[in-house]
């Protein structure tokens, strides 16, 4: 299977490579893990003039704690996420998310960056990250800038990076968070994306939810948080009612398409359910 | 960055460094060279397969940095400097490693084509955790796709391996 030739760039720091892309525009594509770049120019969906290679940018591989933080560096693998201690200590639920992804040899290639700015409404960090009130950090020649994880989508493949811009960073705050959890269905445990997924964080009380977000997966274009849902659960008790409520307010909320994986109907199904049972372990097994 | 070389009729090629089994090998890539090609191509390598070529079967899997990856995924200026280990690296003095006579004994080859991918990623797996439970086993091959056996004589090849139950081929 042929690529299509292009120019090969391999910058040393963040900074170079930003001059490089600000001097190319579109006419580069940044290229990290590579799974899905080099995937979509072999299917003939891509033909960069310049690849900009992350390779060398090793800073961008860490995966670190700061005083009310934890950064993600874009470069982590998902394989990296997995087997980090301080995401297993810190936010069980991410490292959980990460091991569900996709193969082990996709998954020591792959790079949470890349699951982000490709902007796939099935995308499986996303969701778990938003729930974990994640914040991005994009950087250019301009500058830097910081946004919620929450704000970056717009549509299926679309999101508010600007040309020139490399996501460097994944910032995780500090969580009042009680318990968080991220469920999938896929069509096999394999390497399969989601039919439809639930991330859920809660901040529980005694019998009480205090706190909520429910962010949904190829559940519509992009990934959805369903803020109304959540406003409409907090301050009340916890029981099985609330949770079926919960999981009714989200496929509603949800705008799914129908595809080879299955109908829009099947998924809207599949959101109630999974966003129930997604809720119940969050409130039951805790881990943030 | 490697360095790169330019011929007359303006094609830049690279001089990378890839590290095959131990040897070093110098050789001179285009920027689109697929390290998968690299190897079967240019180092004559043969026993990495091409399948898929997108990332699903993991026929071309090798171990990059000791970690498995689909090499079809991977452009040859990307390895440069690395250590890689592909199927040839496995036998060591002229001895089947304990996962292929594994597997031998097991009949957990047919028609061969994932084998080499398959070995490789059990390898790995042995390598960072000894003592893998079948579920572990399962998840470490599931991105190698195999059409013949239906994976359970592979699933029991890996698990004697771990047991330490692999006795040398008698006929």
């Amino acid at each position: 299977m042929y690529v299509p030739d292009f120019e090969y760039h391999a910058p040393n720091t963040v900074a170079e490579a930003c001059a490089i892309l600000a001097e190319l525009g579109d006419r580069a594509t940044v290229l990290a893990g590579g799974t899905d770049v080099l995937h979509k120019m072999k299917v003939g969906k891509l033909t960069p003039e310049h690849l900009v290679s992350l390779k060398n940018l090793d800073e961008l591989r860490e995966i670190r704690e700061e005083p009310g933080r934890v950064v993600i560096g874009a470069l982590a693998s998902h394989n990296q996420i997995y087997n980090s201690r301080l995401l297993q200590r810190r936010y069980l639920s991410l490292p959980l998310a990460a091991h569900t992804m996709a193969s082990n040899q996709i998954c020591n290639l792959g790079t949470v960056g890349g699951n982000i700015v490709n902007g796939v409404p099935s995308a499986d960090l996303p969701p778990i990250l938003i729930a974990l009130d994640a914040s991005i950090r994009l950087t250019s020649a301009r500058g830097e800038r910081t946004l919620p994880l929450e704000d970056f989508f717009y549509g299926s493949a679309q999101t508010r990076i600007e040309p020139g811009e490399i996501l460097t960073e994944i910032s995780i705050p500090d969580q009042q968070t009680t318990g968080s959890t991220y469920m999938k269905f896929g069509l096999r445990r394999s390497g399969a994306l989601a039919v439809a997924a639930a991330a859920v964080s809660v901040q529980v009380s005694g019998d009480t939810l205090h706190g909520v977000r429910i962010v949904l997966a190829s559940a519509a274009p992009t990934v959805l948080r369903v803020t109304a849902a959540e406003r409409s659960l907090i301050g009340r008790r916890i029981d099985d009612e609330l949770l079926t409520e919960a999981g009714n307010f989200a496929a509603q909320a949800s705008r799914p398409r129908d595809s080879i994986r299955g109908s829009a109907e099947y998924r809207k199904n599949l959101v109630g359910v999974l966003t129930k049972r997604a809720l119940r372990k969050a409130i039951e097994e805790g881990h943030a | 960055m490697a360095q790169a070389i330019t011929d007359k009729d303006g094609v830049k090629r690279y001089l990378i460094t890839l590290n095959v089994n131990g040897d070093a090998h110098t050789v001179l890539v285009k920027g689109n060279a697929i390290l998968t090609n690299v190897l079967r191509d240019q180092l004559d390598l043969t026993g990495t397969k091409k399948g898929c070529e997108l990332g699903d079967c993991g026929s071309c899997t090798v171990l990059l940095d000791g970690k498995p990856v689909d090499s079809c995924l991977v452009l040859a200026v990307e390895a440069d400097g690395r250590q890689i280990t592909t199927i040839e690296g496995v036998a060591a003095n002229g001895r089947l490693d304990e996962i292929q006579q594994s597997m031998i004994n097991h009949a957990a080859v047919q028609c061969g084509y994932c084998t080499p991918g398959m070995v490789l990623s059990a390898k790995a797996l042995l390598t960072r955790n000894p003592n893998p439970s079948e579920q572990e086993v399962r998840e470490a091959i599931s991105g190698n796709l195999c059409r013949c056996t239906g994976y359970v004589h592979i699933v029991e090849a890996v698990m004697a391996t771990a047991q330490g139950r692999v006795t040398p081929d008698d006929h």
